[in-house]
């Protein structure tokens, strides 16, 4: 059977169910993919392809025993490297942890393959989830899969790209600034961010507490809303997650864009995107418009703040968690001879060994805006910054249903193009970071193609209101359609 | 503004437990320069009375203080890259 590789995950499972296809060879499919195609990509950094086809095996034996496997019966996934699956390595794509094998399944991770997924590997990011173009990846840079000279955004570079090239049905990211919708947008597939503490972070390795978040990126807003309804939900082991009840996604999606209100934030749009990218967008809105929704102008007043805000926010938090890298208890531990002096030379080697430059920017900056005589100017600045933020959303929010951007200012760029300077590389990030500090989620959504490269439309919506945002990603993907469309690898 | 020059960046790295090269150090005192010089636009606004934000929770959770052992002594030191009877073992702490 062909096209296994296209197929959504809902499509997949139930023709799993049915036995139109078997859960073995849906699996072969994509392994087989994955080796004819992953050399130009770059897309999977660990894989057990005998765990996969022996998972396969058992989903199938099930189903001819008369069971149910669970809604997402047979469907092959692949995880960010950020998060734990038991059996695969994580690596944070980074030489600190270069051989950390997880004693235990991430509850994301846990739960879907409850749900009948099947894990194929482990994919590629950016260093600790440090980036917006995979090109900080430890071990080898992910490539575009509709222009391989090109990045495919990050920090979720790995997970976009598999989804993107066929290797998946769905992957993992994580989004702490934009890692899930970024990429998404540059690889032309549907990422969801959801609210802050929707989905547990249990075995997810941290890098900014307060605003990492774990997400699906998929080929449609459907696959969106099933794997959010399984992923979702209160975990006792992680103490931010919400005991709040998990919607319908479902049933959201499917509402009529006929009342929905979509807010335009004329303003903060002036920081402005690429021409394409912006004739996209205008033309997206216009044709939500003239299908029923109705378009508000808001106001983000604090928005162009955001990103000085998240780079002193984040960076504070990340020097913080990274502090558990020391080659004591996991990961790396520097033989140098001048690791040898005693234990604060074996931190510091080991540290200046293991972790890339733009993790060390960030834990230096981090370091700093902590530090005694500059906390209050730096960090609890932002923090009141971020205070005026969630205000101007809340704000918004009293008069529309969503908030749209472009995902990001541009398309996907050359590799190489930016990584001599590293403030132009967080500059890409201002659409997507006010989310994460307020903590609300984000959908982006592929809304048309400009210069051949794929354009993301990003939706946010209120605390817990992610069928709001399927909805309104539903509505385009109806509406443009390019969801459907394939890069020619 | 803070002056940021190679010697606060040695002393940051000593803080971050992070043996920096000289090559390094000075690379990075230039990029924490642009950052906050970037950062600078946070300064003109006004905050007074504004509360800082450290998380987007809906209040506090707690849960009962009861201790779980989920991790065997053996699966904590799997990824040790040096141990003894049991135990992580590290180079000198004390001077001899």
């Amino acid at each position: 059977m062909s096209g296994l590789t296209s197929m959504g995950m809902a499509e997949l499972a139930t023709a799993i169910k049915s036995r139109t296809v078997s859960a073995s060879e849906v699996v072969d499919a994509h392994i087989a993919r994955i080796i004819e195609k992953d050399d130009r990509i770059g897309a999977f950094l660990s894989r057990d392809d005998e765990a996969a086809r022996a998972e396969a095996r058992i989903i199938d034996e099930r189903i001819a025993k008369g069971g149910d496997p669970g809604p997402l019966a047979g469907v092959p996934i692949g995880i960010k490297d950020v998060i734990h699956a038991k059996g695969l390595p994580t690596t944070c794509g980074s030489k600190i942890l270069k051989q950390f094998q997880p004693p235990y399944d991430a509850t994301v991770t846990a739960r879907l393959r409850n749900a009948g997924a099947i894990v194929l590997g482990k994919l590629n990011m950016d260093e600790f989830a440090m980036g917006s173009s995979n090109e900080n990846s430890a071990f080898k840079p992910v490539h575009n899969p509709w222009d391989t000279t090109r990045v495919p955004g990050g920090s979720s570079g790995g997970s976009a790209a598999a989804v993107s090239a066929g290797f998946a049905a769905m992957t993992l990211g994580s989004d702490t600034g934009g890692s899930i919708r970024q990429p998404a947008s540059f690889c032309g597939v549907v990422g969801l961010k959801p609210t802050y503490g929707r989905v547990s972070r249990y075995g997810l390795v941290a890098f900014a507490s307060s605003l990492d978040q774990i997400g699906p990126l998929t080929r449609s807003c459907e696959d969106a809303a099933l794997a959010l309804s399984v992923m979702a939900g209160q975990d006792a082991h992680d103490a931010t997650s919400s005991g709040r009840p998990i919607d319908d996604y479902g049933a959201a999606l499917r509402k009529p864009t006929k009342g929905l209100r979509v807010g335009l934030p004329r303003e903060f749009l002036q920081i402005g995107g690429d021409a394409g990218v912006m004739a996209e967008f205008e033309k997206t809105i216009a044709a939500l418009k003239a299908d029923g929704a109705e378009i508000v102008d808001v106001e983000l007043p604090n928005a162009p703040h955001a990103i000085a805000t998240y780079y002193l926010v984040a960076t504070a938090e990340a020097s913080s968690n990274l502090a558990r890298f020391d080659g004591v208890r996991y990961g790396l531990r520097s033989d140098s001879q001048a690791s040898r002096g005693g234990l604060k030379e074996m931190y510091g080697e080991t540290r200046d060994e293991g972790f890339g430059p733009e993790v060390k920017r960030r834990i230096i900056l981090g370091t700093f805006v902590l530090s005694s005589g500059y906390y209050d100017a730096y960090y609890v600045r932002a923090q009141k910054v971020r205070t005026l933020i969630r205000r101007d959303f809340e704000k918004a929010f009293a008069s529309c249903d969503v908030i749209a951007t472009p995902t990001s200012p541009s398309t996907a760029f050359k590799l190489g193009e930016k990584t001599a300077n590293p403030l132009e590389m967080y500059l890409a990030d201002v659409f997507t970071v006010p989310a994460n500090l307020v903590g609300i989620p984000g959908l982006s959504v592929p809304c048309g193609f400009s210069n051949r490269l794929p354009v993301g439309l990003q939706f946010v919506a209120p605390m817990f209101a992610e069928g709001t945002l399927l909805r309104a990603g539903h509505a385009v993907e109806r509406l443009i359609g390019v969801a459907a469309k394939e890069p020619a690898l | 503004m803070v002056e940021i020059d190679d010697k606060l960046v040695t002393r940051i790295a000593t803080l971050a437990h992070l043996s920096l090269s000289k090559e390094e150090t000075h690379a990075l005192a230039g990029d924490l320069r642009n950052i906050l010089k970037y950062a600078e636009s946070l300064e003109g606004i006004d905050l007074e009375d504004v509360p800082p934000m450290s998380h987007a929770t809906e209040g506090e959770r707690f849960r009962p203080d009861v201790a779980v052992h989920d991790l065997t002594r053996e699966n904590a030191l799997q990824n040790a890259p040096d141990q003894e009877g049991g135990l992580f073992r590290v180079p000198q702490v004390i001077g001899g």
